[in-house]
């Protein structure tokens, strides 16, 4: 079983702050983490491998500092990273990003199961996956909480829906996006922390692939930001304090027209 | 970097350095300058520039015959025939936004036995419905309903489609935007056009909540967009409408599927999906155990509501994950959110904070939950939270 794991450098979004006085985001100081989603991708992935045997490799694309996210994925049990980074990929929207990912797992060429995680924290755009699933022209199935079995070149998976979850079977090779419920990452090792600290990561860049230029990075996105601002910030609420009876009788008296 | 600033033409006049969200854009000797280091990329100067002095590289490419697309598009998702609530909210904007355009309003419904629905989608404000009835569309598959979605899209041309953010809209957009090489904005919650140009403008939460971004896809079509649940009103039903019911047929060899649908499980605990309730009772660790949400159950159902908690109260075991509100967990954008006994983390609030009104009750006046509460109940919840329902009961009976 071949594997490669998608994951994502992002900035702790719970760290960003406004600055009041300037209205911009406070960005020094904020660190960067795994994307919270890919832990359970690559939690998944290490977990495949144990069952069926096979290999991990983890993926990024980013700016250089990125390979950190690589070097803990395979502290985690990941057997080896690549690295894809070039300034010609800066600005990349949904569909430039899986355009590239897609052109790197390409030249990677051995694969079964393509692991994501369901959205990445900094954009919560979830396209990413589906992007790379439809650029290699392979099934994906979205929101799996479950890897039921692997048989015959076929993958059974649970799907969270709405109201429950769909049994989904799909073909190898396929792609999935993974959801929290999946699985309980497990801490790095040891050994892996060792590996992860002299293992070499390749850094791929646009050269290195097959690709057409224009498709990269700003130019190769659809759609552009054009204009940025602060939500208005909540009014200042009422706070009730004292008796727990009083309370709910003021809280009741204001809200019981909106309920209607 | 694809972005600099053109000296001749820059006044110095400091607009761009307030507008820039990173604070990449300082003035030197009276012209703008940008530090690569911070700058994203983002574009918000450019825009902001009203002489031109900031130059970004943008997209080349550009959608064969644009100006041929026209009208707005609203997926009609059904599960097991039945359309989705969020398809009526769209509907509602949708009429708006085709308004404004000057064009048509169509619904596009894939599916099995579906054709009694169409009437009631024209009712809701659509001015055609675009029906493609097939065994192999019963259920939600991504590739068929992917190759038939890119079939319609291709033949029809619409300027605009919008899509609810649900678990089959998310997967399936996602897919047809790539395959039509088009822009796809995820999960806005505002939309409008561009009074000059016609453009749909799509605003969506960035950064966590923390900051809003206008995002434009200028040269493709269509301009796609998700909204999740509850942000837009739903459209009202009119009877006296008319319109157009259009049945396209679709060979089933293009519809042909590597993913096979095996069993649909519902889980009974989440009889309210708490991503579509009006009202959400939360429970957080000051719950102190899961027997204790009873008292949240009996709350909920006085007021018609679903139950959420934070991720203390799942990761301990006390509520399913599909409860989970937050980061890692489900957005939601209610009329009225309770929060019991949750300290309002910052991965809390990104998954609540847009609900119209939310109330806190606390036992720590502190706790930064009382910072987002439109009504806060400094109190114990074991004291508070069963006096409410009665409270609340009572004002509702009567
Ligand atoms: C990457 C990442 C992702 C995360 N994602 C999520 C997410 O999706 N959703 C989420 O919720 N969290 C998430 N978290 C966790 C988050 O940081 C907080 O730890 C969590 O939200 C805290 O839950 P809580 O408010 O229930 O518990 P606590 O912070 O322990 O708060 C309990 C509150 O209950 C109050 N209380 C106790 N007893 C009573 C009583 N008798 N009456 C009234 N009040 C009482 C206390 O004053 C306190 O304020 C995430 C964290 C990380 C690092
Ligand atoms: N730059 C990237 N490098 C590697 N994987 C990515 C990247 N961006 C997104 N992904 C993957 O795609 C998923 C969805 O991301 P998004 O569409 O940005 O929400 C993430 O959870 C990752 O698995």
């Amino acid at each position: 079983m071949n594997i490669i794991v998608c994951i994502k450098q992002v900035p702790d979004t719970t760290q960003v702050k406004i600055d009041p006085v300037t209205n911009t985001l406070i960005r020094d100081g904020v660190e960067s983490i795994v994307n919270p989603f890919d832990a359970y991708a690559v939690e998944e992935a290490v977990r495949l491998k144990e069952r069926y045997g096979g290999k991990v490799l983890a993926l990024t694309m980013g700016p250089p500092q990125a390979e950190a996210v690589l070097r803990e994925a395979i502290g985690l049990g990941c057997d080896e990273g690549i690295l894809v980074s070039d300034r010609a990929f800066a600005g990349s929207d949904t569909l430039a990003t899986g355009y590239t990912l897609a052109a790197a797992i390409r030249k990677i060429k051995i694969f079964d199961i393509i692991l994501c995680g369901k959205q990445a924290s900094d954009g919560d755009t979830a396209q990413v996956g589906p992007g790379i699933a439809t650029q290699l022209d392979i099934p994906q199935i979205t929101y799996v909480k479950k890897i039921e079995k692997i048989e015959d070149n076929k993958l059974i998976a649970h799907r969270m829906i709405e109201e429950g979850f769909e049994m989904i079977e799909t073909s190898l090779p396929c792609l999935l996006t993974v959801v929290k419920e999946i699985n309980e990452p497990r801490l790095p090792s040891l050994k892996g922390k060792m590996k992860a600290k002299k293992i070499e990561i390749p850094a791929w860049k646009a050269i290195d692939l097959d690709i057409d230029e224009v498709q990269l990075g700003l130019t190769g996105s659809p759609t552009w930001v054009s204009k940025i601002f602060t939500p208005p910030p909540r009014p200042k609420g009422e706070i009730f304090e004292g008796a727990a009876e009083e309370s709910v009788n003021k809280l009741v008296e204001v809200l019981k027209d909106r309920l209607k | 970097m694809d972005i600099r600033i053109i000296n001749e033409k820059c006044t110095g006049c400091t607009i761009c350095t307030k507008v820039c969200p990173f604070a990449a854009l300082t003035m030197h000797s009276k012209k703008a300058v940008i530090d690569y280091d911070k700058c994203s990329l983002c574009g918000a100067c450019v825009d902001s520039c009203k002489f031109d002095a900031i130059e970004i590289k943008r997209s080349s490419s550009r959608t064969p015959n644009l100006e041929e697309y026209k009208g707005v598009w609203v997926l009609g998702e059904q599960r097991r025939g039945h359309v989705q609530s969020v398809v009526f909210e769209l509907l509602s904007k949708g009429r708006e936004l085709a308004d404004k355009l000057g064009a048509e309003l169509s619904c596009v419904l894939l599916g099995h036995n579906i054709k009694d629905t169409a009437e009631h989608l024209i009712h809701r404000g659509a001015d055609n419905v675009i029906i493609v009835d097939n065994p192999k569309l019963e259920h939600f598959m991504d590739e068929p309903y992917t190759k038939a979605l890119v079939q319609l899209i291709r033949k029809y041309r619409p300027a605009v489609f919008l899509c609810g953010a649900t678990v089959v809209g998310r997967s399936l957009i996602s897919r047809v935007a790539v395959k039509l090489h088009t822009g796809l904005t995820a999960d806005c919650t505002g939309l409008d056009i561009d009074p000059k140009e016609g453009f749909l403008l799509q605003t969506r939460p960035a950064f966590g909540g923390n900051i809003m971004a206008t995002i434009l896809s200028k040269n493709h079509r269509p301009q796609m967009a998700t909204v999740r649940h509850k942000v837009f009103k739903e459209a009202v039903v009119d009877t006296s409408r008319k319109g157009k019911v259009i049945e396209e047929e679709l060979t089933s060899t293009l519809l042909t599927s590597r993913t096979k649908l095996l069993d649909i499980v519902e889980e009974i605990e989440s009889t309210i999906n708490i991503a579509e309730a009006d009202i959400i009772v939360s429970g957080g660790r000051g719950m102190k155990g899961p027997e204790n949400f009873k008292i949240l159950e009996e709350l909920a159902q006085a007021l018609g509501g679903a139950v959420g908690s934070s991720r203390a109260a799942v990761d301990a075991g006390w509520m399913p994950y599909s409860h989970q509100v937050g980061q890692t967990g489900k957005t939601v954008c209610p009329k009225i959110y309770i929060a019991c006994g949750i300290s309002g983390q910052i991965q809390h609030l990104v998954g609540m904070q847009s609900s119209d009104i939310i109330i806190a009750i606390n036992k720590d006046p502190d706790a930064p939950i009382f910072n987002v509460a439109t009504f806060g109940v400094v109190g114990d919840l074991f004291e508070v939270v069963p006096l409410l329902t009665k409270k609340f009961k009572e004002v509702l009976n009567k």
